[in-house]
Parts: structure tokens; sequence; C-alpha cells
């Protein structure tokens, strides 16, 4: 029965690119319905990374001649190989996106080599030279988004003690842990982030551990770096914290305690991809971007945060929106061990490539990456 | 102290919170597969019905508004899933094993698949009994905010253990358990108990549900047990089928989940990996030091089809 199906997609495949052949040049590309495959490696309503990604894929079902096909809950492993097949195979996707960290080396480069002809974007990942040229890796600079949410915080925090509740070690955590911290200590020097590694992404049990801990020892403004923030949301909430978001906007959960929140801007950037593609300029398979190009942005201010540190974070937003635009790791920066990581004199700008490879927290942080 | 903060005492706060929040679902769950496999058989369903009854009881509390309707709804739905379970299970040359996992499978996966719009609402929770009245000291008070559900839990393992010893019912279960030939020549019919055990037990595995998506940590999401159900079906073994060593063993499991992210709090942080895997490491423990090849596990009923 399969065969069937297939031959008769082939069909359609094969009547779709003739139309799209005789039409070349008078129309835009997607005259022919395209395919574009999301995967996810949890839910798509989580509140979090995931529901940041269906927000953007929900963006692209808006466009006419775009058909999205969605796969949740598939784990970083082979499985993901056979989502991609399958969307390939059975849907006709032509362009990918397996939004997860795990996915990209060995799964998704695998697959571009085996598919040349078809676009494979992914979501975090590095791209270099060596990967397949029909591969490419997106990721935006939420650092500068957690850096005002750490000046909202560090203004609020009437004891200075700012938690942070993470899931694991890695570059990017470590980077918005890192700029959540020196976007407080920039308006209150004596500030303090803790932070709690729970061990994986989803551990919503030991998250509500981490957040009652954090609050325990006098911590009164939370921010996380997990798959999905309502937990810790809501547990701080209850607790009389306040929370800065991530991800998306959690602020329905918490409106009292809300402050701001780090959020991903996808659904900006999507139909930017696919107007590049339309274009036929194709997608930069290396695309970074921060706050100035759209790809993440800052939640609206709750009612808790002051006149004055809503002065203080849209000045450090004007900053990262200016055309030279703002580095936050600037030289003679010193890790909570002593250690000068970035020395004097060299500022690390936002797309140095030094700064994906962090493994440090700044002087500030309590807590260690081991 | 002057900044609100309690230094290291933050440590046996956190694991005695960590007791009591965490440990509810390990109790129910454990005391409901305590009454099962006395009654001689096993339902490794149970994480199953754990997550069944989580997401039937924020879906009810959240269409009714009432939270006691959800855990209502919540053990029903577990006695169903339980009913289901004895039910196979009563057909000639089952293994309940099996079956069981198949249940947990199907338990899972219908409570994602039922309970996919309920991720985002928020629904009611269960209210808190202020038991840190007396303390002036904000962490106390938040760890002694406790739960109805969780008293009766504790309140529910003497009882159990002396229904096992002194009531009928006590005795029928524990007759099907041991020697299912002698319960027949008195002629009950163990098909008939073992169904009600099930029942009994998918019931409190449920209400043991309701309590992680309505008090703690109190939303409905698809990582919610982690594995709290499976943890808890092999406590029973851990507690040698005593439903006040199930207590026991559901506190220090409580305490334990506490123990990682509260050292790292207080600074603590090298090897917060070991700390966060120290149920894991206690059970293994506790397992070796009790254990020994030269006799079947005490107190294992023995109708059980792991001892047979």
């Amino acid at each position: 029965m399969d065969i069937g199906r297939i031959s008769r997609r082939h069909l359609l495949q094969g009547g779709a690119a003739l139309t799209l052949g005789a039409a070349a040049g008078l129309r835009p590309a997607f005259a022919a319905e395209t395919t574009i495959g999301f995967i996810y490696v949890g839910s798509r309503d989580d509140y979090g990374y995931n529901q940041a990604h269906a927000q953007g894929a929900a963006a692209l079902k808006k466009i006419p001649g775009l058909k999205v096909v969605e796969e949740e809950k598939v784990p970083e492993t082979d499985a993901v190989e056979k989502t991609i097949e399958s969307m390939i195979n059975l849907d006709g996707a032509t362009l990918l996106f397996p939004t997860s960290f795990g996915y990209y080396n060995p799964h998704m480069i695998k697959m571009a080599s085996k598919y040349p002809k078809l676009r494979f974007e992914h979501c975090g990942g590095l791209w270099s030279d060596k990967d397949p040229k029909n591969a490419g890796s997106y990721f935006g600079y939420i650092d500068e988004a957690q850096y005002i949410s750490g000046i909202v915080a560090g203004l609020t925090s009437k004891s200075g003690k700012l938690g942070f509740v993470a899931a694991k070690p890695i570059p990017q955590v470590l980077r918005n842990i890192n700029a959540f911290t020196l976007g407080a200590k920039s308006v209150n020097p004596k500030a303090t982030t803790q932070v709690i590694f729970t061990g994986d992404w989803s551990m919503p049990v030991k998250e509500a551990e981490a957040t009652n801990s954090l609050i325990d020892q006098g911590v009164d403004v939370l921010t996380c770096h997990v798959d999905g923030p309502k937990t810790m949301v809501e547990n701080a909430a209850r607790r009389g914290a306040f929370v800065c978001g991530y991800h998306t906007n959690q602020s329905a959960l918490a409106p009292k305690a809300y402050l701001t929140g780090a959020e991903w801007n996808w659904e900006a950037l999507y139909p930017k991809f696919v107007k590049m593609i339309a274009a036929g300029e194709g997608i930069p398979n290396f695309y970074r971007g921060g706050l100035k190009e759209e790809i993440v942005k800052v939640s609206p201010y709750g009612e808790a945060v002051s006149a004055e540190a809503r002065k203080a974070a849209d000045e450090a937003k004007a900053k990262f929106l200016s055309a030279e635009g703002f580095a936050i790791f600037k030289g003679g920066l010193v890790d909570n061990k002593g250690k000068t990581v970035i020395a004097t004199g060299t500022d690390r700008g936002q797309k140095d490539p030094e700064l994906e490879k962090m493994d440090y927290l700044v002087e500030g942080v309590i807590g260690a990456t081991s | 102290m002057a900044d609100g903060s309690i230094g290291l005492w933050t440590v046996p706060l956190a694991v005695l919170g960590g007791a009591i929040r965490v440990s509810t679902p390990f109790l129910f769950v454990s005391l409901g597969e305590c009454i099962t496999e006395r009654s001689g058989r096993i339902n490794l369903g149970l994480e199953g019905t754990l997550v069944m009854g989580a997401m039937s009881a924020y879906g009810i509390s959240y269409l009714t508004g009432s939270p006691w309707l959800g855990v209502l709804a919540a053990g029903i739905t577990g006695a169903l899933l339980g009913a289901l379970h004895a039910g196979i299970c009563s057909l000639p040359r089952v293994n309940d094993v099996a079956v069981g996992i198949a249940l947990m499978l199907f338990g899972t996966g219908l409570a994602f698949y039922l309970g996919k719009p309920l991720i985002e609402p928020t629904a009611p929770r269960l209210p808190a009994i202020d038991f840190g009245w007396w303390s002036d000291i904000p962490q106390v008070r938040a760890a002694l905010r406790i739960n109805v559900l969780f008293l009766i839990g504790v309140a529910l393992a003497p009882i159990l253990y002396w229904a096992f010893r002194t009531t009928r019912w006590g005795l029928l279960i524990r007759t099907a358990g041991e020697s299912s030939d002698a319960a027949r020549a008195m002629g009950h019919s163990v098909r008939l108990i073992r169904l009600r055990a099930t029942m009994v037990g998918g019931f409190l595995a449920g209400i043991g549900g309701s309590f992680l998506s309505l008090f703690y940590p109190g939303s409905w999401n698809e990582g919610l047990s982690s594995g709290q159900g499976i943890t808890a079906v092999a406590l029973v073994i851990f507690a040698r089928w005593d439903p006040l060593l199930c207590l026991w063993a559901s506190l220090a499991f409580g305490g334990a989940a506490a123990l990682g992210p509260a050292l790292q709090s207080v600074g603590v942080t090298s090897g917060y990996h070991l700390f966060n895997a120290a149920p894991y490491i206690l059970t293994l423990a506790i397992m070796i030091i009790t254990c020994s090849p030269k006799r079947t596990l005490t107190g294992a009923p023995a109708e059980l089809s792991i001892t047979r």
C-alpha cells in the first residue's frame, strides 16, 4: 500500500517540478506547494523552547503555498533520522528544521549528505566548512536579552541575590547565566547569581526543588534555562519571588511576579528564511543574530518593574540596537575561580566563535560547571 | 541572617521539606502496589496509572474548578486501569509483568495524548495547611506547608499495617497472595480478591498522580512523573511489602530527591550529578545490604510471579 502512496507522491512531485520549471522566472518559488518539516524534541506547547519554534512554524503556515509538517517528542538519536526520512519520502518536505541541539551531529549531517538537493536548517549547531553545503545552522544571541533581564532583576532584587535554574553546563547555558549576571552587576555591583543545575532539560520535580532551595537561600528574583520554564515560574511566584522568563512569554502564568524575559523571535526569522529562498539567494550556512537582527526579543515589562529599571533596561536595549552594537563579554573578565578568562583589551563581540566554547562562570556566579 | 538567608540550615530543611513535598506520590503508589502485591499480583503499570491520574486530575480540576473532584477523578481513573490490568491477568496464561509493562506504556501514551490541550491552562490547585505558623522563619513556614493528601497517606500506612494483620479483608488478601489454593479451598474467588486489590492499588496510585499535577510541582506536563511510578513499585520490594516501611522508604526517597538541589544552593557545587542520583544510589545500597543469595526475600508473597 505504501508503494501506491509513494508513486502517487512522486507523480505529484514530478508534476509540481514541471509546473515550477514552466513558471520559472515569472513567479516566486512557491507556486507549487512547498513542504517544510519541523522536528521538536519535546512537546509543542511546553511554554518553552519547543513552543517558541512551533510559533515560528505557525507563522509559516499563514504564508500561502507553504505546507508545514511537524513531529514532536523526537529523541536526539537515530529516531530523528527516521523522522527526517519519512518527512522527505512521505510528505515531500524540501526544507527541514530539526530544532534540537543534539540533532545536528551526526544525525542531520548524515541526512544532509544523503539528500544533497534538500535544505536542512539546524537551530543551535555550529556549521563549519567541512559540513555539507545544503546544511546550515542558525541561532540567536539570546544572552543579549538575558543581559537585559539581568538589569531588571538586579534593580528589582532587594537581597541582591538572584537565582538561576539551569539544565546542563553547556556553552549556551553558561552564556545565559553569565550574561544575566553581568547585566545585574552592571546596575548592582554586589549582585550575585546562584545557579543550580538539574542535570536534564525537563525535570519538573528537580526544577521545583531547585526553585524552593534558592528561595530558602534568600534569592528573590529567579530565571532559568530549561526546556519548560512553567514549573519554575509557578513555584517561584507561589513563594512570592519575582521571575524573568525564558524561551517564550510566561507572564500569563504569573502576571504579578513576571518582570521580563528573554524570548526567541522565530516567528520573525522563519518567514525571512523562506523569503530568502523564494528570492533565490538562499539562506547563509551560518546565520546568527541578536536583538538587532530580530532573532531574539525581550518580554514587555511587568507591573513590578520600577521606572528606574525600565530606563536602565531600555538604555541597554538601545546600545544593542545601535550600529556599533554592544559587547557583553569585555576584556578583563574574571571567572568565579579568580582566573582571567578574557584578556584586558580584547572585547569579545557577539559573533566571536570563542564565546560559543564558553566553559566558565563569571565572577558573581555561585556555582560550578562540573 | 539579616538578609533572610539561613545558610547551611537550608540543607536539612530542604531534605525535610523535600521528604514532605516529594514523597507523597511515592507513598500512594507504593501503598497501592503493596495491597496489589500482597494479593499475589504485580502491577508494573502504576507508572502509567500515576501519569493518567495526574492528567485526569488536572483536566477535571480545570474543567470543574474543584481540585477535589480532580483527585476523585484521578482515583477512579486509576481504579479503572487497575480493573483493566486485573481483567487481562485473569485470562489463562497471561503474565502479569508483561501486562503491567504494556499498561504502563498505554497509560503514559494515553495521558500524553489526552493531556495535550492541558499543558497551557492553569488549573486550580489543592490547598495547603500551614503547619509552620509557630515559626517566623519564612523558610520553615514554606517547608511546613503541608497538603492534606500527604497526611492521608501518612495515616493510611499504619491503617493498612493494622488491616493486613487483624481484619478479615487483610487476611483474605494475604491468603490469596500466599496460597491461592488455600483461598480457593476456603470458598473465595482468588480472581475477585485480586481484582479488588488491583483496583484499590490503582485508585491510590491515581491519587498519587493528582498530587503531582495539583500540588507539587503543581502543573501538568509530560515530564511530570519522570519515572516516579516505577521507582515506587521498586520501593515496595525494598520495603518488604510492609506498609509502615513503605512510608519510611517514601520519606527517604523524597528527602534524597531534595538533596542535590539543596547542596548546590549552599555552594556544594562539585559532583552534583552524583547528588542528583542520590535516590538511586540509596536504592542500590539498601538492596545490596538486604539481599542474600541463600534465601528468598523475606516478606515476599509466595504467589508473586517473581518469587514463584
